[in-house]
């Protein structure tokens, strides 16, 4: 069952993100930025996840951050994603049992 | 058309040595390594499913929403303020704000972009999402030349994201994911381990990664609205790196006269 309203909505969502998706780079083809809009950009990928994580990880307090750590060792140590990311779980699940 | 065209980006264009190419192989690739970032969405799209179960929302109706928007946080937010009838324009403008960080991403990628035409260039793009960014770059840094690998990453995460979605809402009452368990953590880790290759070294990442994560916390505590603590803290430590370089460097000489 697909309700009209429910479709509109949808496709609303759908048509900006798309826009969002595509029309950086779109925007960017038809004009040449400065070069620090460039540099901006490089530094971007970075800053954005160091964002992304940073206020989770604090609500999270020092469970999360042990996990953190658990997670950053192991990738570095086996350039594995699935292992790190399990490794951060069972780390901070650990620590919140014992510290009840 | 435009073979002859230089990218965007000089300075990222003299990282990536040769044409670049969009290969199965590389799609193949971008699938794989993406492989073990779906345990960091299970959690997330379990909830979704369930949420919009909870909103009213039929299974078709879930399922097209996760498949066409695809995208968990503007979900997340547009179901959080859902009616019966559906928010039409709420739904649009709140799914508009939430996924406006998206629009920097695409133009980051423009030393791979910027040699794919037609539905290789738009279909790509249409796939984008925060972890196909940050594996991309890592990729580009890398050497990397397939582009390929940008669409693979894509096409893996919307399999997983549409498939825990429509397992949440199918699983309803039965999968009780409380706010606050461990599991959440799934997917901080997974953006740790989407970190780790990024890094460039102290002297280039640490005070911008650092920013980034302070005005961030600092925007949280002022309790502003999502994205804008990501957008802020994002930008703040951006906007500090390019600083620091055209600082340390002066400005670089323009290398684009070759265009025009």
């Amino acid at each position: 069952m697909v309700r009209w309203d429910v479709l509109a909505a949808i496709t609303g969502m759908a048509l900006v993100t798309y826009a969002c998706r595509a029309g950086g780079y779109a925007v960017l083809r038809a004009v040449r930025p400065p070069p620090w809009v460039e540099m901006v950009l490089r530094h971007l990928p970075g800053c954005l996840f160091a964002a992304y994580v940073a206020p989770p990880l604090l609500a999270l307090g020092w469970p999360g951050w042990m996990g953190a750590a658990v997670v950053v060792g192991v990738q570095v140590a086996t350039r594995n994603m699935g292992a790190a990311i399990i490794a951060g779980i069972a780390a901070t699940w650990g620590l919140r049992v014992l510290a009840g | 058309m435009g073979s002859g065209e230089g990218s965007a980006f000089p300075a990222c264009a003299m990282t990536i040595r040769g044409p670049v190419t969009f290969t199965r192989n590389g799609v193949r690739r971008g699938a794989v390594t993406s492989v073990p970032l779906l345990i960091g969405m299970v959690p997330f799209g379990l909830v979704i499913g369930v949420l919009s179960a909870a909103k009213g929302l039929s299974f078709a109706e879930t399922v097209l929403m996760s498949s066409f928007v695809f995208a968990g946080a503007a979900q997340l937010v547009v179901l959080e303020l859902w009616t019966d009838p559906a928010p039409i324009l709420a739904a649009t403008i709140a799914a508009a704000v939430v996924n406006i960080r998206m629009a920097p991403m695409g133009a980051a990628l423009a030393p791979w972009l910027d040699k794919l035409r037609g539905w290789k260039l738009w279909g790509t793009l249409s796939t984008l999402v925060d972890h196909s960014f940050a594996l991309g770059v890592a990729e580009q840094r890398a050497g990397g030349r397939d582009a390929g690998f940008l669409l693979g990453v894509g096409l893996c995460i919307w399999v997983g994201w549409v498939g825990t979605v429509a397992a949440g809402h199918l699983g309803g009452g039965l999968v009780r994911v409380p706010p606050g368990h461990p599991l959440f953590f799934a997917s901080i880790a997974a953006f740790l381990s989407i970190l780790v290759p990024l890094w460039r070294g102290p002297r280039l990442d640490l005070l911008p990664w650092g920013v980034a994560a302070i005005v961030a916390i600092a925007a949280h505590r002022a309790a502003l609205p999502v994205p804008l603590p990501l957008l802020l803290g994002s930008f703040a430590g951006a906007g500090l790196g390019a600083w620091m370089e055209l600082r340390g460097r002066g400005m670089p000489p323009r290398e684009d006269a070759r265009r025009g």
